[in-house]
């Protein structure tokens, strides 16, 4: 019963360890912050899921309302939102920045053009 | 009136100036506001680090808010004492940014790098003076994506999968962190360091602290380049522009160094985490591995920066070598090294970014007759490379005797050979500098320039002073270090 009362916490165990597998697994540098980003969102879901009541409302003083979830984690999730938003976005630039100096976003063929570019110094 | 804001400000200035910038665009206007920025935040950090001296810790409430529902700043003796360094960094750096920047970067980029250096500086600074473990990890971010910025100006396009690799392991060790302090928020319903401790201890033998302990260690040893999570800071020092590895050399590492320290001695406590769990015996063989790997490896390197970058993960090990001690000796031995290693470093890679502007590359090939061309660049690296050795009468030196102290007090008399035979290492890989410089003859076709320009020679020299300074006075370094670690040491439980 334990497990199943739990399953938010699982998902968020279960995407965290798929995100950080595609960060580290492929080459292709876009596929590695799509990786990024769904290891980051586990994370939001990690905090969320226990700061909401099934029920709750948003901690307004009345007499209407008995139950409330917790506001604090939801609002350091909206912040950490931003991070990841900023995060996804300057690593993207920077691949499109790779992609016109190296003309490929596979992380190989980048270090393999780092090596033939060193094996013949400048001319 | 506004000096009882000095903490806020501290922050807050460089923080206004970097959208500043960007908005009026103008190279010039962008260096003259970074660079008052910095000296106006080198006084606020001096400034409170006097009055910490005199009447104890201040805590500020960000928006009258009080703590610990509303975000604390808070400046200690160990939080004073990273300020100062980061601010001083600062200040000697940007002078000397003016001429190499204009080298390295093309013109329509310069305004964006004062700009991101700002938001660099805020960063580091709001790590170290916030007593909120969200708010720090919001400054964390903050200072890790101007970083990345900054490393992707470099000239070579290196520099560009460089800060790509930083920007993935930088972004998954901020959410280990992430991940760490939730876990501890679940347990304990606080955010505020203080109160953290306090309620920590009821808990702390719950799996979830230990979880966090666990994510909070993995994850800022990633930032602080603790030995094998270090992937990306060779690459990243040696394709950033000068003036940025020098700057991020001599702060960023140093700043999570701090962090892993608040977290250890402080809300965790030492019991937790170096009685109850092994981490100290963990903590010590990654340390000694990475001052003697990474020291054999950088006498192997072709390339002066590179050579620099795997000594400052080297380095980076004997602080938490000093950590690891436990004891005070060992504790005030690594506090004072952040401080003595951020300015030796910082020395050497500003006289690195010199020779790079004049030769062209800080190849060991390239710098072959240095000694003639540029004598004062090679006679600054030599001494702060003394420094880095840990020669009497420098602040490498300092250190390194209350290490082996430390060392000795808990009965580790093959560590305190260690150290010393490690310091040897560090005096074969000096030596490859010595011998390019002074001992070859210049290559057919070395550059016939000289010395560098002074404005990017004083600053250098400067840094230079304080290795010396610092070695030879050292009552702030080891004064401040000294009563820091009386304060982590009886915080914790």
């Amino acid at each position: 019963m334990a497990l199943v009362n739990h399953y938010g916490y699982w998902i968020a165990v279960f995407l965290m360890i798929v995100g950080l597998y595609i960060t580290i697994a492929p080459g292709n540098l876009v596929k590695k912050l799509i990786g990024l980003g769904i290891f980051q969102t586990s994370v939001y879901l990690l905090y969320i899921a226990p700061a909401k009541l099934i029920g709750g409302t948003a901690p307004i003083i009345s007499e209407a309302f008995k139950t409330y979830s917790n506001p604090l984690p939801h609002v350091l999730i909206l912040t950490a939102i931003v991070v990841g938003v900023a995060t996804l976005a300057l690593g993207l630039a920077i691949v499109v920045r790779v992609r016109e100096a190296y003309g490929t976003i596979e992380e190989d063929e980048i270090l393999e053009l780092d090596r033939a570019a060193e094996q013949q110094p400048a001319q | 009136m506004i000096s009882e804001h000095l903490p806020a400000l501290q922050v807050v200035l460089p923080l206004i100036s970097a959208p500043l910038i960007v908005v009026v665009r103008r190279e010039a206007f962008a260096w003259s506001l970074a660079t008052a920025v910095s000296w106006i935040g080198l006084g606020i950090a001096v400034e409170l680090a006097l009055r910490t001296a005199q009447s104890g810790a201040i805590s500020y409430a960000i928006g009258n808010w009080p703590p610990p529902w509303g975000i604390e700043y808070r400046v200690d003796r160990l939080s004073s004492f990273v300020l100062v360094l980061v601010s001083l960094v600062g200040a000697i750096v940007m002078p000397y940014a003016r001429t190499s920047v204009a080298a390295e970067l093309p013109r329509e980029r310069r305004y964006l790098f004062y700009s991101m250096y700002c938001l660099c500086l805020a960063g580091l600074l709001g790590i170290t003076i916030t007593g909120d473990v969200f708010n720090l990890f919001v400054f964390l971010e903050i200072s890790s994506l101007s970083a990345y910025v900054l490393i992707a100006m470099g000239q070579k396009r290196k520099a560009l999968f460089a800060a790509f690799q930083y920007l993935v392991l930088g972004t998954i060790g901020a959410t280990f962190y992430v991940i760490g302090i939730g876990l501890l928020y679940l347990m304990t319903g606080t955010l505020n360091l203080a109160d953290l401790a306090v309620r920590v201890a009821g808990v702390h033998e719950l799996r979830p602290v230990l979880a966090a302990l666990a994510f909070i260690t993995v994850g800022i040893g990633m930032k602080l380049a603790l030995f094998p999570l270090h992937q990306w800071l060779p690459n990243a020092y040696t394709y950033a522009p000068s003036v940025v590895t020098a700057f991020l050399a001599a702060t960023a590492t140093k700043v999570s160094l701090y962090v892993l320290m608040r977290f250890y001695y402080v809300v965790f406590g030492n019991a937790l985490v170096f009685r109850t769990l092994p981490l100290d015996d963990i903590l010590l063989a990654l340390s000694v591995v990475a001052i003697v790997t990474m020291s054999l490896v950088a006498v192997f390197q072709s390339d002066l920066k590179r050579m620099l970058a795997y000594s400052s993960v080297a380095q980076i090990g004997y602080i938490t070598l000093g950590i690891a001690l436990t004891n005070a000796a060992g504790l005030t031995g690594a506090i004072a090294h952040l401080f003595n290693h951020g300015v030796t470093k910082g020395a050497l890679f500003l006289l690195a970014g010199g020779i790079s502007l004049r030769c062209g590359g800080t190849s060991f090939a390239a710098i072959a007759g240095l000694g003639q061309r540029m004598p004062f660049t090679s006679f600054g690296i030599v001494i702060a490379g003394l420094s880095l050795i840990g020669v009497p009468a420098t602040a490498g030196f300092t250190t390194k005797w209350y290490l082996v102290v430390g060392a000795l007090e808990r009965g580790y008399w093959w560590l305190a050979a260690l150290i010393v035979v490690s310091s040897l290492i560090a005096v074969a890989y000096v030596w490859r500098f010595v011998e390019a410089a002074y001992l070859q003859a210049p290559g057919p076709e070395a550059p016939r320039q000289g010395e560098m320009p002074l404005s990017m020679l004083l600053p250098a020299w400067l840094m230079v002073g304080a290795c010396i300074y610092f070695g030879i006075w050292t009552s702030f370094n080891i004064g401040f270090a000294g009563s820091a670690a009386e304060l982590l040491l009886h915080s914790g439980r």
